[in-house]
C-alpha cells in the first residue's frame, strides 16, 4: 500500500511505503476503485452518465461498471449499439447539452473508430467555440498490455491522444490514484482520455473506499491532473514512468537498492498536462534519468519526456537521458509479449549505462 | 421567423401512428418507405400541385418564408462577390438550394437545435444568428464566430456527417431531462456514404430520440455525382434499414419542404422518434469558388435546373394569389439589400485578431506549457513592435 505525504524537497508529493496502513484493514482492487469512483460520481451529480459496449447488464468486460445500471437505472448507465464513433459522437452532443458523459471504449485498439470524433471534435470544440461549448466528458480506455491478450487488445495508444491539443490524458498506476483521478476527470470541465492499465485492474491496496469518497467530496484530495508524484524517493538516478510501467519501474528501483543504488521513481499520473516541475526537480537532483514506457519508443510520449528533460536539465545531467520502451513493432502475441515489455532487467541495464564514474 | 403551422393530413411523417420499435406496435415496413416521387406542392411553373398526404402551408407562412428566400439568394450572391474581392477565404454557396435552407430553419421553434454544415450559412442566418458572426469561419479570423447556445445552432460542420451524432446526443440529453426539444441535423448526399451517417441514424432510432435528419441531395459531392455514392432507390430509402420513416421532397419547392419537414419535426416532438428527409435539389454553382465545375459537368446540365429555381416558382405562385404585391416585393428586396449591405460593411472592415487568444480556449485553464508558449509569442510580438532583432535580446541571456 502507499500513502502520499508532502516532500520537503521540490514541493512534490512523495509516496512512501512505510506509512501506516490507511485502509483500516480493508482492501480494494484497482478495478473496484474505478467502479466506486463511477458510482460515487453518479450519486453526487445527476448529469453524470455512463455508456458504451457491454457496460449495462454485464457490467463491462472488466466489470468496471458492475452494478451501475441496477443502482442508477438504464437511463444513467446503458449499452449502446456497437459503434465507437457513434458512442463518442453522441457523448459530444450530450456534453453540449448539459450532461457529463463517461464512455467506455472496451479496449485500446477498439477506440480507433472513434478517432475522428476525438481529434476533430472532442479536442477542438471548446477552442472552435471560444470556450462557449465545453465538453466535460471522460473517455475511459482499458489500455496497454501484459495480460496475454490477443491482437487489438493490448495497444499503448497514449501518444495519439497526447499529441492532440485540447485533450487531458491521464494514466493512473495505483488504486488510490485510480479512484481520485477518475473522480477528478469526471469533475473536470475539459475532456479527459482516461487510460486504465489493464494489467493493474487486479492489483490491490489496503485502503477504505468510503474514506476516499469522503476525502474527495470534502475537497481534501490534492489535485492530480497535471501533477506527477514521486513514487519512490532516491538520490542516484530518476526513473520516469506512468500507468502500467510504474510497478515495473518501482521493482527495478527496489532491485537497484540491493545493489547499492538509490533510484527515484516518478509516477507521472498525468501525461497531459505534463508536470515539468516535478520531473525536472528530480532529474536536477539525481543528474541521471531513464524513461520507462510500454509504447513503441519512436515518436512516443517517452521521446517527448526525454526532449523536455534535456532542454531543461542539460547542465545537471551526468549522462544522456535513456529510454526503455516497447520495440517499434506491433504489439506481440501472448507468448512473445514478455520479450517486448519493459522489464526490471532491461531497466537495470539502462541504469547501468548512465555513465557512472566508479 | 415563426414555425410553419401546416397541419398535414398525416402523411408518412404526419403523425405518431407509424411509431417506432419503442412504441411496441408492429410497424408495417411499407409505412417506413418514402413516396415514389418527391413530394411537391408547388410545381416549377408556380402552380399548386395537390398531394394526398401534405397540405399546402398557409399563404402568410409562405409569404414570410419567401422573404427569407429572397434574402438567402442575396446572401449567397453577396458572399460570392466578397470572395472575388478577397474579403473571404472561400464560400460554399447554397445558390439554388435556398428553399432547403429557409425551410430547415423555419420549421424549428426556439427551444429546438439546428446542426448545419459548411454549406448551410443561409439556414444559420435564417435561424437568427448574426451574418457576420456566421461568416467568421470563412473570413478566417476564427473557426466559428457564434455561441452555439445562444440560438441553439451548432457550429457549421466541416467534416462530413460527424455532426449528425452530436445532434443525436443533444436530442438524447434533452429527452432524458424531459425537455421539448427537436433537433434538425443537416447533411449532403456525399455525407450519406460516411460511417457516421449510418451510426447516427442507427443510434437515433435505437434510442428513439427526436432528430430529423435532413439530406440535401444536390447531386454532387464536389465533383462526384450521386450515382457514385449510392445505388439505393433513393437516399430516403436508407431510413427503413434503421427502422425509421424516410420521405422525399422536391428540394426547390419551399411549400413542400415546409410541409414535409414541419411534419417530421412535429412527429419527433410528439414522441414519434427520428425520421429522414431527402430533398432533391441541385448545386447550381461550383463546390466553392476554388472549384472548377466545368471539369465534371456541362453548362447544359446546370441549365436544366434553371426553370426549377425555388424563388421564381414561389414568386409566381404567391403573385397568382395576389399575396405578393409590388410593395411587399419591394420591402423583401430592401430587407435583403440591408442584410447584404451589413455583410459588405462588416467584411470590408479589417478585423483585429488577437494572437493571445490562440492559447485561451484549448483548456479551461491554461497548462504550464501553454502559459510558456503564450509568453513566448507575446515576447516575440513585443520585440517586433519595438523593432529589436531577436539576436540582440537573446545576447547575454541564458
Amino acid at each position: 500500500m502507499t500513502q502520499t505525504t508532502e516532500a520537503p524537497a521540490g514541493g512534490a508529493d512523495v509516496r512512501t511505503d512505510d506509512a501506516p496502513a490507511p485502509g483500516g484493514g480493508s482492501t480494494s482492487t484497482f478495478a473496484k476503485a474505478l467502479n466506486a469512483a463511477l458510482a460515487d460520481s453518479m450519486a453526487a451529480d445527476a448529469s453524470v452518465l455512463m455508456f458504451g459496449e457491454d457496460v449495462g447488464t454485464l457490467g463491462g468486460v472488466f466489470r468496471i461498471t458492475d452494478g451501475l445500471t441496477a443502482r442508477f437505472g438504464e437511463q444513467r448507465c446503458f449499452d449502446t449499439p456497437l459503434a465507437e464513433a457513434g458512442i463518442m459522437g453522441m457523448a459530444i452532443g450530450m456534453a453540449m447539452n448539459g450532461m457529463k458523459p463517461v464512455v467506455e471504449m472496451q479496449f485500446d485498439a477498439f477506440a480507433y473508430p472513434a478517432f475522428e470524433q476525438v481529434v476533430s471534435h472532442v479536442a477542438k470544440m471548446p477552442n472552435r467555440t471560444r470556450g462557449t461549448v465545453r465538453l466535460p466528458l471522460v473517455i475511459r480506455i482499458p489500455y496497454a498490455g501484459g495480460i496475454g491478450g490477443v491482437e487489438h487488445h493490448c495497444d499503448s495508444s497514449e501518444a495519439y491522444y497526447a499529441h492532440t491539443p485540447g485533450l487531458t490524458v491521464l494514466a493512473p498506476a495505483t488504486v488510490r490514484d485510480a479512484y481520485f483521478m477518475l473522480r477528478e476527470a469526471i469533475a473536470s470541465p475539459d475532456p479527459v482520455v482516461f487510460l486504465e492499465p489493464k494489467k493493474l485492474y487486479w492489483s490491490k491496496e489496503e485502503l477504505d473506499l468510503a474514506e476516499l469518497r469522503r476525502t474527495f467530496e470534502a475537497g481534501q484530495a490534492p489535485r492530480r491532473i497535471g501533477k506527477a508524484v514521486v513514487g519512490r524517493p532516491g538520490t542516484d538516478a530518476t526513473l520516469i514512468s506512468y500507468g502500467p510501467s510504474v510497478p515495473t519501474a518501482l521493482a527495478a528501483a527496489a532491485a537497484a537498492a540491493e545493489e547499492g543504488r538509490s533510484i527515484e521513481v516518478i509516477d507521472l499520473r498525468s501525461i497531459v498536462p505534463f508536470d515539468d516541475e516535478t520531473v525536472c526537480a528530480s532529474v536536477r537532483r539525481t543528474g541521471r534519468a531513464v524513461v520507462v514506457a510500454e509504447a513503441p519508443g519512436f515518436a512516443s510520449v517517452a521521446s517527448e519526456i526525454v526532449a523536455r528533460v534535456q532542454e531543461r536539465c542539460f547542465h545537471s545531467l551526468a549522462a544522456p537521458v535513456l529510454r526503455v520502451t516497447g520495440f517499434d513493432i506491433p504489439y506481440p502475441s501472448p507468448k512473445l509479449e514478455h520479450f517486448y515489455l519493459p522489464s526490471v532487467d532491461r531497466i537495470l541495464d539502462a541504469v547501468d549505462a548512465l555513465q557512472w564514474e566508479d | 421567423m415563426s414555425t410553419a403551422t401546416n397541419e398535414g393530413r398525416g402523411g408518412l411523417l404526419g403523425g405518431t401512428a407509424a411509431g417506432g420499435a419503442h412504441d411496441g406496435g408492429a410497424t408495417p415496413e411499407g409505412a417506413l418507405l418514402p413516396s415514389a416521387e418527391p413530394v411537391q406542392l408547388v410545381d416549377p411553373d408556380g402552380r399548386h400541385s395537390t398531394d394526398e398526404r401534405y397540405l399546402l402551408p398557409d399563404g402568410e407562412v409562405l409569404l414570410e418564408a419567401y422573404g427569407r428566400l429572397v434574402a438567402g439568394r442575396r446572401i449567397n450572391d453577396q458572399a460570392n462577390a466578397l470572395v472575388r474581392q478577397g474579403r473571404m477565404a472561400v464560400y460554399p454557396s447554397s445558390h439554388g438550394q435556398e428553399a432547403c435552407q429557409v425551410a430547415a430553419a423555419a420549421v424549428l421553434d426556439a427551444q429546438d437545435w439546428l446542426f448545419p454544415t459548411y454549406r448551410d450559412t443561409v439556414a444559420v442566418i435564417t435561424r437568427g444568428v448574426d451574418p457576420l458572426q456566421v461568416l467568421t469561419l470563412l473570413r478566417g479570423d476564427w473557426h466559428s464566430g457564434y455561441d452555439p447556445h445562444e440560438h441553439r445552432v451548432a457550429t457549421q460542420a466541416t467534416p462530413l456527417a460527424t455532426q449528425l451524432l452530436h445532434a443525436v446526443g443533444v436530442a438524447h440529453a434533452a429527452k432524458l431531462r424531459g425537455e421539448d426539444t427537436v433537433v434538425l441535423a443537416m447533411c449532403g448526399d456525399g455525407a450519406t456514404s460516411e460511417g457516421d451517417f449510418h451510426e447516427a441514424l442507427n443510434f437515433a432510432a435505437v434510442f428513439h430520440v427526436p432528430v430529423v435528419f435532413f439530406v440535401q441531395n444536390n447531386e454532387f459531392a464536389i465533383s462526384v455525382p450521386l450515382r457514385n455514392q449510392s445505388v439505393a432507390p433513393s437516399l430516403a430509402h436508407k431510413a427503413i434499414g434503421y427502422g425509421m420513416p424516410g420521405e422525399r421532397v422536391d428540394g426547390n419547392d419551399l411549400a413542400a419542404l415546409l410541409a414535409v419537414l414541419g411534419s417530421a419535426v412535429r412527429r419527433a416532438r410528439d414522441g414519434g422518434g427520428p425520421s429522414l428527409v431527402e430533398a432533391h435539389t441541385y448545386r447550381m454553382q461550383a463546390h466553392t469558388n476554388a472549384d472548377d465545375a466545368t471539369r465534371y459537368r456541362s453548362a447544359d446540365d446546370v441549365r436544366r435546373w434553371v426553370p426549377k429555381d425555388p424563388i421564381t416558382r414561389m414568386r409566381t405562385y404567391l403573385r397568382s394569389l395576389d399575396l405578393l404585391t409590388d410593395e411587399k416585393e419591394q420591402s423583401f428586396a430592401d430587407e435583403a439589400d440591408a442584410i447584404a449591405a451589413d455583410i459588405r460593411k462588416g467584411l470590408n472592415t479589417e478585423v483585429t485578431v488577437n494572437p493571445a487568444e490562440l492559447f485561451e480556449y484549448v483548456y479551461t485553464e491554461k497548462t504550464t506549457q501553454l502559459r510558456e508558449q503564450a509568453e513566448q509569442l507575446r515576447e516575440e510580438l513585443a520585440r517586433d513592435a519595438a523593432g529589436t532583432p531577436a539576436a540582440e535580446t537573446k545576447a547575454g541571456g541564458r
